[in-house]
């Protein structure tokens, strides 16, 4: 039998088996499915990667009016082709924690404001320059300049002074945090040679490719660079092509034709049927993206906390998940959070559906006459289904919604966060701390929900500036409750990134932070023959 | 040929240019009227109000608007659509390779579509009211009535999925050799082909026809004429005019309208590069673009103003 499964897994490991049918043998010969799986990576890490050939993605998310400078980076196209000509000090690991790239070490105070960052040495820029500390303050003072147009600027905002210390990079912040780590993996801080002042969109970098095409909106590619410095963990294709499909038919028509060996935003609703063609595998991830129905906790009538609940209690999260995901996602616990971040308690209790408990606490809020429920097909894919299908589960709990579908063009300027009660959607963050930061205090701007409690507030700010984990751990889990019993989002789901490969593309790790696994796809995978 | 008719054509391309000028005022004044805010639009989600202000500043969008006017008009004539506000690039250079593809691409279907079209006609009005007439019109119909996506999702299907003879992808760039190019756009063109021609071949059947109920067509056919040599020495020159208007609208909608095409086939066009511009409220770019596209309908209509001027006796020699 074993015999049989080494063979199996060998087969797998050159790329004359997939995974899938090697699992179901598994499962013929009665292994565990955990067991066979470990057998599995250990074979195809063994058979190892595999150099060479032209790695090829058809992404959506790409537009002409792109630009390769890392501080205007916005959509999937130029995320995933800034991870394969650049790289930040850290990445976010596919487990949880950081994975240190140009950084070395990073450590703290005893205050977690001023913070160390231990610059790697020999780590060459394309252009045969070595990356040094001043190229790393550069690169953070570009982005952190308030005149600065970066995306990054947000997360930076708290650091206040930058400043080469020998070997190292010393940060100091105006306020504790004790997540500056994960702050550095934003994928718009891209170091650069002089922090990209003297042309930002040059495209030189310490990533594994050299940016030979660039065409924005079309194609963007790369070649491998011969004197990268971890060689054997990423770049193993000779070039890598990125082709902008924003079409899903197309993407999937491309993926299916053998022109592209990987693409993104596979629709859900097609997962099942593609699922089944020969060669392609599909790769479905759990993320921190959510998709939530957002009151204004200080706007008549979600002012009153029963009402509030009475629309948590109304929405039947498991209909949501099969209907509007078909499955791609876990439920939702009306928390911004979920157990894809660091240090997230897993016992909370999971709200159910329950027509009856939510129609007595809506009787209680006195509340009579329709709710207005605003959506939008850009919301999410499936909003105006979703928004549908909650008007219906409301009914059954006496609760009448009137849904008002708005125009994609304006929704994010003119509709969310602007009026009461609408669907939107979140890409997450790295970490919980951010999460809440940029959405659930009372002064941030993205508060969507209107929640303002200052008790709420001082509670992110001590959890941001502890160092025990264990204490954080219990502030971060107090901070769910609140937000989960008291909070003004109702969150049916979180979903997954569903992606898919053709033939022969191996090396694969699914990581939560993004889709493409984390943007990594075309620097980790490689081709077997 | 005389002078009157280097008159008129003189006049045509005259009028031509003043109308490009009003439609330059047009579109300018268009894209201040447009809602929302470029500095908002390039930001999107993510903006800051301090990234914001310092974006505006930046782009020049506290100037009046009429300054704003004069200053691109005196651009463009000298060659200078300035630069694309969402990524700093030069809008003539960027411009110029996508125009080329667009140009190449809707050469490509023409070829096909409009002699295809006219040959179609002919012959439907030589069978006409027969099976064939009715099997041509019934099939050119049916390929105009499906929506340009459906067609194009067919085509992907059968030749690129199922035969995988042509690819799906047609990206192509300045330094694709001329057979692979030629290779990439045979699906889009055909695709292009099949919504155009039921247009044209309706269209040329219908003006043949026309011209069919004359007296001179009667004697030419008392004189013994065989049908196809009266419908292409006496009908047809006489139905030339309404066919090249209609054969002209056609190809100012191959350079101007496909952008549904370019989205599927990855083709990078100039449509893709409107909408995505407009998306951004790239306005410079949008204005380009739209005089462009301005220009390429003014000229097609001079175009076919003139060959119906050429083509009528009546016209080329004004009495």
């Amino acid at each position: 039998m074993s015999n049989e499964l080494d063979y199996l897994s060998r087969r797998v490991a050159a790329g004359k088996l997939s995974r899938r049918d090697f699992l179901g043998r598994a499962a013929a010969l009665g292994v565990a499915a955990t067991v066979a799986n470990s057998m599995l990576s250990s074979a195809v890490r063994a058979a190892g990667p595999v150099k060479g050939g032209t790695l090829k993605a058809g992404l959506q998310g790409g537009e002409s009016t792109n630009s390769l400078d890392p501080a205007t980076f916005l959509s999937q196209v130029p995320f995933a082709f800034g991870k394969c000509w650049g790289e930040t000090l850290v990445e976010l690991a596919p487990g949880g924690g950081v994975e240190y790239l140009i950084a070395e070490e990073i450590g703290s105070s005893k205050d977690a404001k001023t913070w160390t960052m231990k610059i790697r040495k020999g780590v060459q820029f394309h252009n045969g320059k070595e990356v040094t500390p001043d190229d790393v303050v550069a690169t953070l003072k570009r982005h952190s300049d308030e005149k600065s147009k970066s995306g990054a600027l947000g997360v930076l905002k708290s650091i206040d002074t930058i400043k080469a210390d020998g070997g190292n990079v010393v940060v100091t912040l105006k306020d504790p945090n004790a997540d500056l780590p994960y702050l550095m993996a934003d994928y718009h801080l891209i170091i650069q040679p002089n922090g990209g002042n003297d042309k930002p969109d040059a495209g030189i970098g310490t990533g594994p490719y050299k940016v030979t095409v660039n065409q924005p909106g079309v194609k963007h590619g790369g070649e491998r660079f011969a004197n990268y410095w971890q060689a054997d963990k990423y770049g193993h294709a000779d070039q890598v092509e990125i082709v902008v499909v924003n079409d899903p038919t197309a993407r999937m028509a491309a993926l299916q034709g053998g022109q592209v060996n990987m693409i993104n935003r596979v629709e859900p609703k097609i997962v099942d049927l593609v699922k089944r063609l020969p060669g392609v595998t599909i790769r479905a991830a759990s993320g921190r993206g959510f998709y939530p129905f957002n009151m204004f906790c200080d706007t008549a009538p979600f002012d009153n906390n029963d009402l509030r609940m009475a629309l948590k209690l109304a929405m039947d999260r498991e209909e949501m998940l099969t209907k509007i995901l078909r499955g791609y996602g876990e439920v939702g616990n009306d928390m911004p959070v979920n157990k894809a971040y660091p240090l997230f308690a897993g016992d909370f209790e999971q709200r159910k559906f329950d027509p009856e408990k939510a129609a007595a606490l809506y009787k209680k809020s006195g509340h009579s006459g329709s709710i207005l429920l605003r959506t939008s097909d850009v919301a999410f894919p499936g909003a105006v289904d979703a928004a549908q299908l909650y008007q219906q589960s409301c009914a059954k709990a006496g609760i009448k919604i009137e849904i008002k579908r708005e125009p994609g063009d304006g929704y994010w300027t003119e509709v969310w966060n602007k009026q009461p009660f609408s669907l939107s959607y979140w890409g997450g963050r790295p970490t919980q701390d951010q999460m809440y930061s940029t959405a659930y205090l009372s002064t941030a701007d993205w508060n969507d929900t209107r929640f303002k409690r200052p008790d709420f507030d001082k509670m992110v700010l001590a959890a941001r500036g502890e160092l025990d984990e264990a204490k954080r751990k219990k502030i971060y889990r107090d901070m769910g409750e609140i937000m989960r019993d008291e909070g003004g989002l109702i969150v049916p789901f979180f979903n997954q990134f569903v992606d898919a490969t053709g033939k022969g593309v191996e090396g694969w790790v699914d990581n939560p932070a993004q889709e493409l696994s984390n943007g990594h796809a075309l620097i980790e995978c490689w081709l077997q023959a | 040929m005389s002078y009157p008719i280097l008159r008129l054509v003189a006049q045509r391309i005259l009028l031509g240019i003043v109308l490009l000028f009003a439609v330059s005022v047009l579109i300018f004044a268009g894209t201040q009227i447009l809602p929302g805010d470029v500095a908002q639009a390039i930001l999107g989600q993510s903006a800051t109000p301090e990234a914001l202000a310092n974006l505006r500043e930046q782009l020049g969008l506290n100037d009046p608007a009429w300054l704003r006017y004069v200053h691109w008009l005196w651009g463009i004539l000298h060659g200078d659509f300035g630069t694309a506000q969402s990524s700093g690039l030069d809008i003539a250079t960027s411009i110029s390779t996508r125009l080329k593809n667009t140009l190449f691409l809707a050469a490509c279907a023409a070829i096909v579509a409009v002699p295809l079209a006219i040959i179609l006609g002919l012959i439907a009005v030589r069978y006409r009211n027969g099976f064939v007439d009715k099997l041509i019109s019934g099939l050119a119909l049916a390929s105009t009535s499906f929506p340009e996506f459906f067609i194009g999702y067919v085509l992907i299907f059968v030749f690129a999925v199922h035969w995988q003879i042509f690819p799906s992808i047609s990206t192509v760039d300045d330094s694709t050799p001329f057979l692979e190019r030629l290779q990439a756009v045979v699906l889009p063109a055909t695709a292009l082909t099949l919504v155009v021609l039921a247009h044209m071949m309706r269209m040329t059947r219908a003006a043949i026809l026309n011209v069919m109920q004359s007296a001179y067509i009667e004697t030419a056919e008392l004189k013994g004429l065989k049908p196809f040599d009266i419908i292409r020495k006496h009908a047809f020159p006489n139905a030339i005019a309404p066919v090249v208007n209609v054969v002209m609208l056609n190809l100012a909608y191959l350079i101007v309208g496909v952008v549904v095409v370019e989205v599927i086939f990855v083709y990078p066009g100039m449509g893709q590069y409107l909408v995505d511009h407009v998306a951004k409220r790239d306005v410079p770019v949008v204005q380009a673009v739209g005089l462009i596209f301005a220009a390429v309908y003014i000229t097609l209509n001079i175009v076919a103003d003139i060959a119906a001027i050429v083509a009528n006796p009546r016209l080329r020699h004004p009495k």
